[in-house]
């Protein structure tokens, strides 16, 4: 099937080539256009005409060139090897490529997703004659120190175990395991497996999500929380930091497994991936953060369309190891190169456009992929999750724009990034007015375990976000007459809204001590600053000026703690709390 | 180029800008270059930007006038646009496709290469981290340059971008290395005067021999622009990974070659998104910034330094909101700043360079770079909030603290961003003006500086 041709080139405008003759293909089936074998896509049919998007360049591709069908839509290699690479946006490893065409990537050049030379080391689970269903598991291998790879029953297949190899090594495209259908059929299944990517893998069933998805983040954990399975977007202008937090959380929040979409972003930011990660330790396993990590880089200087497929590359292969029923995150940066690239085409196939361009299936599509995440009990019985964080450009930085808009519907996390905050480099630049999580009630049960009743998170977090919406509507009024002119009960909120700002929410990527705080620490840290608030209260309430209580030596330590007491040294908050109640007492009985 | 085999054809359909439809060819490939004769004889260019099994839209690079329906003569190539390239380009002056245009010879190819270039693969990138020192304390301190990055100037109308520009060519270094190095200088729709100012500025530093220059004037037609930054990073490309230079790529003006490729999408009807501007702008921006960088196993590098004038100096006009998206941050120049007698006229704030944090610290720049930086962004940032205050309560009703930031503010502006054009600091100097200037602050602010950098560095007195 692969060498007759299906058609016939008739029309070349960049991506988008149509073709007539067209015979025997189906609407998304995988194509090769040309004597290159250049990949692309049906996106549409029309009689014997058909519309495709190309994967490559398609510099010198004449009319007339003929067009061959694959016969299947656009699918990804499933099975060990995944983790640790790096692929681009179809899901052709960087790596390889490489190999073939040197620093500057090449066109035609075609490599399987999965290396066909490398033995793994395959754990019978299941015995003969043993009936299997889908999303069981056949056996297991380890992919990574840190990753058991649960090779599983394909979703679509199930019957009687007539054969299953023994313990050993295998290749990934050799037979693991024959399955005799109630239709009386023979599968064979090995470790690799395909999957249409625009199709989202089957689940049991939904489960309400309710653990927080722990990124050491402050302003993330205690004020804005994420949960696994939940989906969150990160809008922001050129520069607020999108890139950043994202990097912060694909290393430290607490999922088994990352999935990292560079969609349309820089080369060197992938780069920069490549050569942190491996040298990383994961806190929650102590391995190389690269053994839980897979990446996909389709960059800005590579083709249009690939750009387009590489957000639903990404979220197979999360949901394929969600079924496994492991914790997965999916960064993707950026959403809106996603969508532009859906204009893009839109543009060039001449479709109707709705608003600023884009197409009038933007929504619909954003739909379908934040829907994708969630906390699932998988077809094999157990549970898993796939957590999707999806970083936003907004033209001009206005968040007004269609993909801003119609992101915040779909998504329960929003974490607006602000030029102001940026531009004074107060990172991450969270804006805590615009910003909201629908999680939060979801992970007060989490977090009441870990911090107890002297620890109370969420009484913390409600205190925290008082402060800090009174101190927004007292910074309308300094606006206009100054912050002298404020009683001391106002200017102690203002006060203790700096601390909480430059103290706790404020927290430095590139410094090694406070890069990541543990929900413990971050507990310690909410609150002594609280503390010290309340007391600021006795003093307040007994007339002693509130520059006195400003002046407290305690001050510079509760400023200076995040990047102080490292993780391991939690014990060093008592002596703060000490320290601030002999102070304030000391000051009261002057 | 005479010798080119190729497909030649009489006639064409219609002229629309500069844009030709042609009818009845065959065989023609995407994105081929072809050569197009006039009714007096002159040769021109063009590229094919659309295809079908009969007809063709070619856009040509020189002006369309002088072409008819009748006589027109197009000349298919069979290939993509491509440029020689080769060592001897260095201290000469081209026209976009990379033809001489300051009298001498041509220079004897080492090789051809299509302009377009392909994507650099992320896993033989190198990731940057050589401190380039511009002496300029605005820069090396706030916003640092690093080798292999892409940090564009946005500027406006009318502000002394050039002078910047031209400092900063003539001070480059890295400290403690002398490599070859070159520039490549792509002009699109630069005026004379301007052309001559560089060209003069180049030769009094002495670098002349290392520049070579792609120069579309103002006054040449429009579309030519669209190939001038390809053409240049191009031979970039060539000095860089196959001669192991290390290259500096400036191109001036980007709005230009923006407007240029606007035209063309107007022309062809295409459906626009903001501003008119085609809905591709991003990705053919990101084709050319990308073309930026280390890449492992070869000693060369390519530091690029677009400049483009932000309309109304507008930051979220598409132009400089694409540009900043895809570039490794961004030198803001100001007017108000110019107007207030600061040169250069840098507002840091809204500056940012995204591979700084790589370059700087210890064993690069000094340890406590990149506290003290912090630290000034932060105080700078109060000031600005604290002006925005004093303008509404006036300054006497200020605050202690907020007075003392205000004179921090003056003094930072005056001492620390102002400098003369022919004034070289190094980091040093700089890293210990920023301390300096701190001093007009109580200590109790400076949170963002470690302690025993506040004990080294903070001057006692
Ligand atoms: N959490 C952070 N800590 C320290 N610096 C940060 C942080 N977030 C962002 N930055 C700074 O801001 C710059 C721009 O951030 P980036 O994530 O690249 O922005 P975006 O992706 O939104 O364009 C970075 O180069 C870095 O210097
Ligand atoms: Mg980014």
């Amino acid at each position: 099937m692969h060498d007759e041709p299906v058609g016939k080139v008739s029309w070349v405008s960049g991506p988008v080539v149509r073709t007539v003759e067209t015979r025997g293909v189906h609407m998304l089936d995988m194509v090769e256009v040309g004597d290159e074998r250049l990949i692309g896509e049906i996106i549409g049919l029309n009689g014997d005409q058909a519309t495709l998007q190309v994967y490559e360049d398609t510099t010198g591709l004449k009319p007339g060139s003929p067009v061959y069908s694959t016969g299947y839509p656009l699918a990804a290699e499933l099975g060990p090897g995944l983790v640790t690479s790096i692929y681009d946006g179809i899901l052709r490893p960087l790596k390889a490529l490489a190999d073939a065409t040197g620093i500057f990537i090449g066109r035609g050049v075609r490599a399987p997703s999965l290396s066909r030379e490398i033995l793994w080391d395959f754990t019978p689970a299941i015995r003969n004659g043993q009936e299997v269903t889908p999303g069981m598991i056949i056996g297991t291998v380890p992919e990574t120190e840190r990753i058991e790879h649960r090779v599983m029953v394909p979703p679509n297949v199930s019957g009687i175990v007539t054969s299953v190899a023994a313990a050993g090594k295998y290749k990934v495209d050799q037979e693991i395991c024959r399955v005799r259908t109630p239709q009386g059929d023979e599968v064979s299944l090995t470790m690799l497996q395909r999957w249409p990517v625009r199709q989202k893998r089957p689940v049991a069933r939904r489960l309400p999500a309710d653990t927080p998805l722990v990124t050491g983040q402050r302003v993330v954990d205690c004020v804005f929380p994420m949960v696994k399975g939940g989906a969150a977007a990160i809008p922001g202008g050129f520069g607020t930091g999108k890139t950043i937090t994202q990097h912060q959380l694909a290393k430290w929040s607490d999922a088994d497994l990352i999935v990292y979409i560079g969609c349309g972003e820089r080369g060197n930011e992938m780069t920069e991936v490549l050569v942190e990660f491996p040298k990383l330790i994961d806190p929650h396993s102590n391995r190389p953060l690269m053994e839980r990590t897979i990446l996909i880089a389709n960059t800005s200087d590579m083709p249009v369309a690939a750009r387009e497929a590489s957000i639903y590359t990404g979220i197979t292969l999360a949901e394929y190891y969600r079924d496994m029923g492991y914790h997965v995150a999916l960064m993707a940066d950026s959403t809106s190169r996603w969508a532009e690239a859906l204009r893009e085409l839109s543009g060039r196939l001449e479709e109707m456009p709705a608003e600023e361009g884009f197409p009038a299936y933007l929504a619909t599509r954003l739909a379908e992929f934040y829907e994708r995440a969630g906390m699932v009990e998988t077809l094999g019985g157990s549970t898993g999750s796939v957590s999707v964080i999806g970083a936003v450009s907004p033209a001009g930085g206005d968040f007004s724009e269609p993909v801003t808009q119609h992101t915040s519907r779909f998504i329960g996390c929003f974490w607006a990034l602000d030029k102001e905050l940026a531009s004074a480099r107060y990172y991450p630049s969270i804006n805590y007015i615009n910003s909201h999580s629908a999680y939060t009630e979801f992970v007060a049960d989490w977090w009441k375990k870990i911090g107890g009743e002297k620890y109370n998170w969420e009484a913390m977090r409600e205190e925290t976000v008082d402060v800090l919406r009174r101190d927004d509507k007292l910074q309308q009024i300094v606006k206009l007459v100054g912050e002298e002119e404020l009683p001391d009960e106002q200017k102690l909120i203002l006060d203790t809204a700096r601390i909480l700002q430059n103290a706790f929410l404020q927290q430095s990527a590139f410094d090694e001590v406070d890069t990541y705080s543990v929900p413990e620490k971050q507990l310690r840290m909410l609150s002594v600053i609280l503390h010290y608030y309340h007391r600021g209260g006795d003093v307040v309430k007994r007339s002693i000026p509130i520059y006195k209580y400003q002046q407290l030596p305690v001050r510079n330590e509760i400023m200076r703690m995040k990047s102080r007491i490292p993780n391991d040294k939690l014990e060093e908050f008592d002596a703060l709390d000490r320290a601030i109640d002999e102070q304030i007492d000391a000051l009261i009985a002057e | 180029m005479a010798t080119e085999i190729g497909k030649e054809y009489v006639g064409v359909q219609r002229i629309v800008g500069p844009l030709v439809m042609i009818e009845g060819i065959d065989g023609v490939g995407y994105d081929e270059m072809v050569e197009i004769v006039s009714d007096d004889g002159k040769l021109k260019h063009g590229r094919v930007l659309e295809v079908g099994t009969k007809a063709a839209v070619v856009q040509v690079f020189e002006h369309t006038t002088g072409l008819s329906i009748g006589a027109t003569k197009m000349k298919f190539l069979a290939r993509p646009v491509r440029i020689p390239v080769s060592e001897e380009m260095l201290g000469r002056t081209f026209n976009a496709l990379a033809e001489p245009i300051d009298g001498g010879p041509p220079p004897i190819p080492k090789d051809l290469r299509p302009v377009s270039g392909a994507a650099i693969n992320p896993t033989l990138r190198h990731h940057p981290s050589d401190f380039i020192q511009t002496g300029i304390s605005a820069i090396d301190a706030m916003s640092t340059l690093v080798r292999g990055q892409k940090l564009p100037v946005f500027s406006a109308s009318g502000l002394e971008h050039d002078r910047v520009i031209a400092q900063i060519i003539r001070q480059a270094k890295i400290i403690g290395k002398q490599e070859p190095f070159a520039v490549v200088f792509g002009a699109m729709g630069l005026k004379h005067d301007i052309a001559d100012f560089y060209r003069k500025s180049f030769e009094e530093s002495g670098a002349g021999n290392n520049v070579a220059t792609f120069l579309t004037l103002a006054d040449d037609p429009s579309i030519e622009r669209i190939i001038t930054p390809r053409s240049a990073l191009t031979l970039a490309e060539y000095l860089a990974f196959d001669v192991g230079m290390h290259v500096l790529v400036v191109l001036t003006d980007m709005t230009n070659y923006c407007e240029a490729l606007r035209e063309v999408a107007t022309a062809k009807g295409e459906v626009p998104s903001r501003k008119g501007y085609p809905a591709y702008l991003y990705s053919d921006l990101a084709a050319l910034y990308e073309r930026a960088g280390q890449v492992e196993g070869r000693t060369g590098s390519i530091t690029q330094l677009p400049l483009l004038t932000m309309p109304n100096e507008d930051i979220t006009h598409p132009i400089p909101d694409l540009t900043g998206y895809i570039t490794e941050g961004q030198i803001v120049l100001s007017k108000a700043l110019q107007g207030a007698g600061i040169y250069p006229p840098i507002n840091v704030l809204p500056s940012l360079s995204r591979l700084m944090n790589d370059g700087i610290g210890e064993g690069r720049t000094r340890e406590d770079h990149r506290n003290v930086s912090s630290q000034l962004y932060a105080a700078y940032a109060r000031v600005k909030r604290v002006e925005v205050l004093a303008a509404v309560i006036g300054e006497e009703e200020l605050s202690e603290i907020d007075k003392q930031y205000l004179t921090f503010g003056q003094h930072f502006e005056k001492e620390f961003i102002q400098q003369a054009p022919d004034e070289d600091r190094s980091i040093e100097e700089t890293l210990n003006l920023g301390w300096k200037l701190l001093k007009h602050l109580p200590v109790s602010e400076l949170t963002r500086v470690k302690e025993e950098q506040i004990a080294k560095y903070l001057p006692k007195d």
